[in-house]
C-alpha cells in the first residue's frame, strides 16, 4: 500500500541514484551567484476510462515521469528538465539551468535533509489508482443506465473517470528535500436531451484527494446525473438571454468561479511584482463591498485545489486575500515573494516536471455572509440568476473578465421564472466586486472538478462561494 | 542509454503486443527538443531548454482497445507496456466500430512537405535573447505611454514523430516550429491595457522581424486605450482576421466527425445544406508546404489531402477519422489526431477560409455604425446548438471609420444564423495559424453593454 511509499526512496530506486547525487546536482545549479537553485522530481501514474452510446469504449493508461532542474537569479530563472532520469543528465541540467547566473563557477555539494510536508491532508487508505478496474467500469455502465431512465428524452450519456496518482520530491540548495503523493478522482458526466427537433447538453460531475469510493458514497454519483440530465432537458425550453447591464444573482459553489476570474489571477505575485495587474500596488485599499472577504486555502483535507506543499515545498497555507472589501494580500511563489520582501504563501505550482514555476490559486471562495438565498432573490425585481458555469477567463491588466453561465433563469418580481440559454457575463474585477451587495449564509465549495489555465499550464484549483448579488452585470444574452 | 532508434521501439513494442494477444496495435513514438527564452523590461527573465520523449501504444483484442503511454523507454517498462495493455483492452466493452483502417487506405511514400528546418534546432540562447530585445524595445521605443511590459518570448521546437501499426504502416517524419511574440502595456490617466503580436513559423527565415512584431503588439496595446462601454444593440460586427479565425474555429469543431455522430454539433444532419452564402468555400488542406497544419500521414497512416468543407456555402463534408467515417457510414478523410496518450480524434489539419476579392478596410468602411472585434473572452459558445454569447473588445466603427476604443461588451448570436448572415469577406488572408480566416463582415449580432 502508498503508506510505505516514500518519495525520496521511490526516486532514487526508479532512477538508480544515490544521495550524493541529490547533493552534487542541486551543487553544480547552485555553483554561480545564484539566488536559489532547486531539482523536481516528477512520476505521474494515470488512468481514464471513457463511455458514451453505453460502451465503456476507452481505457487509457498513462505514465509521466522527469526531473526539472531551476535555478534563479534576481529576476532571471534557468530551467532545464529531462524525462530520461541519469546521474549524466542531471548534471547536464544543472549545468544548463544554471547559465542564466553570472559568475565563476564554484562547485560545492550542498547538503540534504529530509524535512516532511507540515500537512497531511490526503491520508487514504486506499489509493484511487488502485481501486479495481472492475469497479471503474461498472460505475460508467451505472451512470448509463441511470441517465437513460431519468428521462426518455435523454438520448445519449458521456461520462469518464479520470484517477491519478502523482509522487513528487523537491530538493532545493537550502537543503531541504520535500516530498509529496498526491491523488487524484475525478468524474465527469455529459447527458444530451432531444426533444421536437432540439437538442441540448448538460454537464455535473465531482472528485477531489479522495478514495475511488468516494464517488458512489451517499450516492454522490447519482446525483451529478440527476444534474446533468435535468439541465439538459432544461435548456430544451430556454429562452434566449436578456442583453444588457442588470442585477445578477449567483448561486453558491461553483460559481465561485467569479471570484477565481476577477480577484483571482489578478493576486498572483507575479503580475504584482510586475505592476502590470488592475490590482497591482493596491494592499490596503477597497476592491471589494465591505461583504465580500475571499480567502485561498490550500489547505482543507480531501480537496481537489489543496496541497501539503507546493510544487517548491512550501507548506500550503491559507492566504485572506480580502478582507471586508479591503485587499490584503498577494498569492507567492519563492521568486516573486522574494523580490517583493513578502513571506511566501506555499502557491508555487507547475503543471509537471516540464513546467515552470509560478504562482497559482489553490481552493479560492468568499466566506458566507448573513443574507438567506431566498431573501436574495427576493430583493432583484428583474434579472438573471445563474447557477451553473462553463469556465472564465481574465485579461489581468485592464481587470476584465467573462464567465459563462451553462444554466440560467430569469428572474421577475422576486421570483426564478423561466430558465435562459447560456450566457456571458461581462465585467471588470476591481469594480464588479465593490457591486456586490448582499452575501448568503450558504457557503458551498465546488464539487471538485476545476481546472485552472495559466501560460498554457493546467493545475487542479477549487472554487467556493454563498449565493451573493451583485447590483449591475453585463449579460451577454441575444434579447435587446 | 538504450542504442534502440524510435523505429526499433515501435517494432518492437507491435511484436510484444502480438505475443501477448492483442489483436492489432499501433504505436507512436514522439521525441522533441526545445527552447524558450523570455526577456521583459531589457534583461533576461527565463531560459528554458529540455528533450522530451514518450510513446503509446493502442491494443486490440477483437473489437476492446486500450491505450497506454509512458515516458519511460527502459527495456522493462516497455516489457510490461505490451503486457499491460492487452490486459486493460479486455476491460473494454467491444466496440464494432473499433479498428486500424484497411491497407488500401494507408499513405504511401512519405512527401515532403518542408515541414523541417535544422535552423530552428540551431538557434542559441543568445541569438533567441537578442531577437527579444530587438521585438520588446521596438514596443517599448513605439510611444511614451508604453510603460510596462510583460516582455518578449522565443519559443522553439524540432520533433520527430514515428507512427507503426500492425496493418503494415510504418512511417516517421521531422517538423520543427518557431514563434517570437510581445506583450507590452500601454497606459493612460491610470487605467492600463496590454496587448500582443506574434509570429509563428515552421522555418526560422520566414518569422516576422522581431521590430515589426514589437511595433505591431504595441500599436494593437495603444489603439486600446480609453475604451469605453457602448449602449446594448443590435449592429453589424466586422471580425479581424484572428478573430474571424475563431469563427472557422467553431466550424472545424461543428464539422469533425466526432462531434457529429455524438450529437454534439449545430451541423449534424446537415450535410449538403446551404449553410452560408453562395460566395463562401472553406478547405481543410493538411498538404500544404510550410503549413502549421501540415503532415505527411495523419494520426492512423492515412495521407493527408485537401477537403472542401463548404463549396458556395453548401456544407460538403464532415471531417473523419477511421471510427467516425465508420459510424457516418463515409471515408475517412485523413483527419485523425494522435496524441500518445490518447486513441485517434478528428483534428483540422490547415483549416481556412481563401481570401476574398474586397479590400478589409472597405469591409468597416460598409457599416454606419457598428463594432470591429479584435479581441474575443472566455468558452461561450455551445457546440451543440450553435448558440454563441462571448466577451469581446475592439473599436466602434461610425460612418465607416474605426472612432473609438470599446470593452467590457459581449457578442452574442447562434452561429448558424452568423454564417448565413456573412456579408462580405475581406482580401487580406494570412496563414498565420493552422486555422485562419481573412476579415469577416456579419451582417447583424447582439452587442451587449451600459
Amino acid at each position: 500500500m502508498s503508506t510505505a511509499l516514500e518519495p525520496r526512496r521511490f526516486f532514487l530506486d526508479r532512477f538508480a541514484l544515490d544521495e550524493r547525487v541529490l547533493e552534487d546536482t542541486i551543487g553544480t545549479a547552485i555553483a554561480r551567484k545564484a539566488d536559489f537553485a532547486d531539482l523536481y522530481f516528477e512520476c505521474r501514474t494515470s488512468e481514464a476510462f471513457v463511455l458514451e452510446e453505453g460502451l465503456v469504449k476507452k481505457a487509457a493508461k498513462n505514465v509521466s515521469q522527469g526531473a526539472g532542474v531551476r535555478v534563479v537569479a534576481g529576476e532571471k530563472t534557468g530551467c532545464a528538465h529531462t524525462d530520461d532520469v541519469s546521474v549524466e543528465t542531471l548534471r547536464l541540467a544543472s549545468q544548463t539551468a544554471r547559465t542564466i547566473a553570472d559568475g565563476s563557477t564554484a562547485h560545492a555539494p550542498v547538503a540534504v535533509r529530509a524535512a516532511r510536508p507540515s500537512h497531511d491532508l490526503y491520508a487514504l487508505a486506499q489509493a484511487p489508482l488502485t481501486a479495481a478496474l472492475d469497479e471503474k467500469i461498472a460505475l460508467l455502465n451505472a451512470i448509463d443506465l441511470a441517465a437513460r431512465a431519468h428521462d426518455p428524452r435523454i438520448v445519449n450519456v458521456m461520462a469518464s473517470i479520470g484517477v491519478e496518482q502523482k509522487i513528487v520530491l523537491i530538493v532545493n540548495s537550502a537543503g531541504a528535500v520535500v516530498g509529496d503523493i498526491q491523488p487524484l478522482v475525478r468524474l465527469n458526466v455529459t447527458c444530451i436531451a432531444e426533444a421536437n427537433g432540439r437538442r441540448e447538453h448538460g454537464t455535473a460531475g465531482g472528485g477531489g484527494r479522495v478514495e475511488f469510493s468516494f464517488l458512489s458514497e451517499g450516492d454522490r454519483w447519482r446525483g451529478w446525473v440527476k444534474t446533468a440530465a435535468e439541465q439538459a432537458l432544461r435548456n430544451l425550453t430556454a429562452d434566449d438571454a436578456p442583453a444588457g447591464s442588470m442585477p445578477v444573482v449567483l448561486g453558491p459553489g461553483w460559481p465561485g468561479v467569479l471570484l477565481h476570474e476577477a480577484v483571482g489571477h489578478g493576486l498572483e505575485g507575479d503580475f504584482n511584482r510586475k505592476g502590470t495587474s488592475a490590482f497591482s500596488g493596491r494592499i490596503g485599499e477597497r476592491v471589494a463591498s465591505p461583504l465580500c472577504t475571499v480567502v485561498d486555502d490550500g489547505t482543507i483535507a480531501n480537496r481537489r485545489g489543496s496541497l501539503n506543499c507546493d510544487d517548491e515545498g512550501t507548506p500550503t497555507g491559507r492566504t485572506v486575500l480580502i478582507e471586508n472589501g479591503i485587499l490584503r494580500g498577494y498569492l507567492q511563489d519563492r521568486l516573486n515573494a522574494r523580490l517583493m520582501g513578502v513571506p511566501l504563501t506555499g502557491n508555487g505550482r507547475r503543471e509537471s516536471y516540464a513546467h515552470m514555476t509560478m504562482p497559482r490559486m489553490t481552493n479560492t471562495f468568499m466566506l458566507a455572509g448573513d443574507s438567506t438565498p431566498e431573501e436574495i432573490i427576493r430583493s432583484v425585481q428583474k434579472g438573471v440568476y445563474a447557477v451553473s458555469f462553463g469556465g472564465g477567463q481574465v485579461d489581468i491588466t485592464s481587470g476584465k473578465f467573462v464567465f459563462s453561465a451553462t444554466e440560467a433563469y430569469l428572474i421577475e418580481d422576486g421570483k426564478v421564472t423561466r430558465p435562459v440559454k447560456g450566457a456571458t457575463l461581462i465585467g471588470n474585477g476591481p469594480e464588479a466586486m465593490t457591486r456586490v451587495s448582499m452575501v448568503g449564509n450558504d457557503l458551498k465549495l465546488d464539487e471538485g472538478i476545476g481546472t485552472c489555465g495559466k501560460d498554457g499550464q493546467s493545475v487542479p484549483v477549487g472554487v467556493g462561494m454563498p449565493t451573493i448579488k451583485i447590483d449591475a452585470m453585463t449579460v451577454g444574452g441575444t434579447q435587446a | 542509454m538504450s542504442a534502440l532508434t524510435l523505429d526499433d521501439i515501435a517494432t518492437l513494442l507491435l511484436r510484444g503486443a502480438r505475443q501477448h494477444g492483442a489483436t492489432a496495435a499501433d504505436v507512436v513514438v514522439a521525441e522533441g527538443d526545445s527552447l524558450m527564452v523570455g526577456v521583459r523590461l531589457g534583461t533576461v527573465e527565463k531560459v528554458q531548454r529540455a528533450r522530451a520523449k514518450h510513446l503509446g501504444l493502442r491494443a486490440f483484442a477483437g473489437a476492446r482497445s486500450a491505450i497506454l503511454s509512458t515516458s519511460d523507454f527502459t527495456p522493462a517498462a516497455l516489457e510490461q507496456l505490451a503486457a499491460d495493455a492487452v490486459a486493460l483492452a479486455r476491460v473494454t466493452a467491444p466496440d464494432p466500430f473499433s479498428g486500424l483502417p484497411e491497407p488500401g487506405e494507408l499513405a504511401g511514400a512519405a512527401t515532403s512537405l518542408d515541414l523541417f528546418d535544422p535552423a530552428v534546432g540551431q538557434v542559441t540562447a543568445e541569438q533567441a535573447t537578442a531577437w527579444c530585445l530587438e521585438a520588446e524595445t521596438a514596443a517599448r521605443d513605439a510611444d511614451a505611454r508604453i510603460t510596462n511590459s510583460e516582455g518578449a518570448e522565443f519559443d522553439a521546437g524540432s520533433h520527430l514523430v514515428v507512427y507503426a501499426a500492425s496493418n503494415g504502416f510504418h512511417g516517421s517524419y521531422r517538423s520543427s516550429s518557431c514563434s517570437l511574440s510581445c506583450v507590452p502595456v500601454a497606459s493612460q490617466n491610470g487605467s492600463m491595457e496590454r496587448d500582443h503580436w506574434y509570429s509563428a513559423q515552421r522555418r526560422l527565415a520566414r518569422l516576422d522581424s522581431p521590430a515589426s512584431i514589437g511595433a505591431t503588439a504595441a500599436a494593437r496595446a495603444l489603439r486600446r486605450l480609453g475604451a469605453r462601454q457602448v449602449g446594448t444593440a443590435q449592429v453589424p460586427v466586422v471580425f479581424d482576421p484572428d478573430m474571424a479565425g475563431s469563427l472557422l474555429g467553431h466550424l472545424a469543431g461543428a464539422v469533425s466527425g466526432g462531434a457529429v455522430y455524438r450529437g454534439l454539433s449545430f451541423l449534424a444532419g446537415k450535410l449538403g445544406e446551404a449553410i452560408a452564402p453562395s460566395f463562401l468555400n472553406v478547405y481543410d488542406d493538411g498538404t500544404l508546404a510550410d503549413g502549421l497544419g501540415s503532415k505527411p500521414f495523419d494520426g492512423e497512416g492515412l495521407p493527408t489531402r485537401r477537403t472542401p468543407v463548404l463549396e458556395g456555402g453548401v456544407l460538403s463534408a464532415y471531417l473523419c477519422d477511421t471510427y467516425a467515417a465508420r459510424k457516418l457510414s463515409r471515408r475517412a478523410t485523413g483527419n485523425a489526431a494522435r496524441s500518445v496518450g490518447d486513441s485517434p480524434h478528428v483534428s483540422p489539419t490547415n483549416f481556412f477560409l481563401p481570401a476574398g476579392t474586397t479590400p478589409a478596410r472597405e469591409l468597416i468602411a460598409s457599416v454606419k455604425s457598428g463594432l470591429y472585434v479584435t479581441e474575443l473572452m472566455g468558452f461561450g459558445v455551445n457546440a451543440t446548438t450553435g448558440d454563441y454569447s462571448r466577451g469581446a473588445g475592439g473599436l466602434w466603427i461610425e460612418n465607416g471609420e474605426l472612432a473609438y476604443p470599446v470593452s467590457e461588451i459581449t457578442i452574442a448570436g447562434n452561429l448558424l444564423q452568423m454564417f448565413r448572415d456573412i456579408e462580405a469577406v475581406g482580401d487580406d488572408l494570412v496563414m498565420r495559424r493552422s486555422i485562419c480566416a481573412p476579415t469577416i463582415k456579419i451582417a447583424r449580432m447582439t452587442v451587449a453593454g451600459s
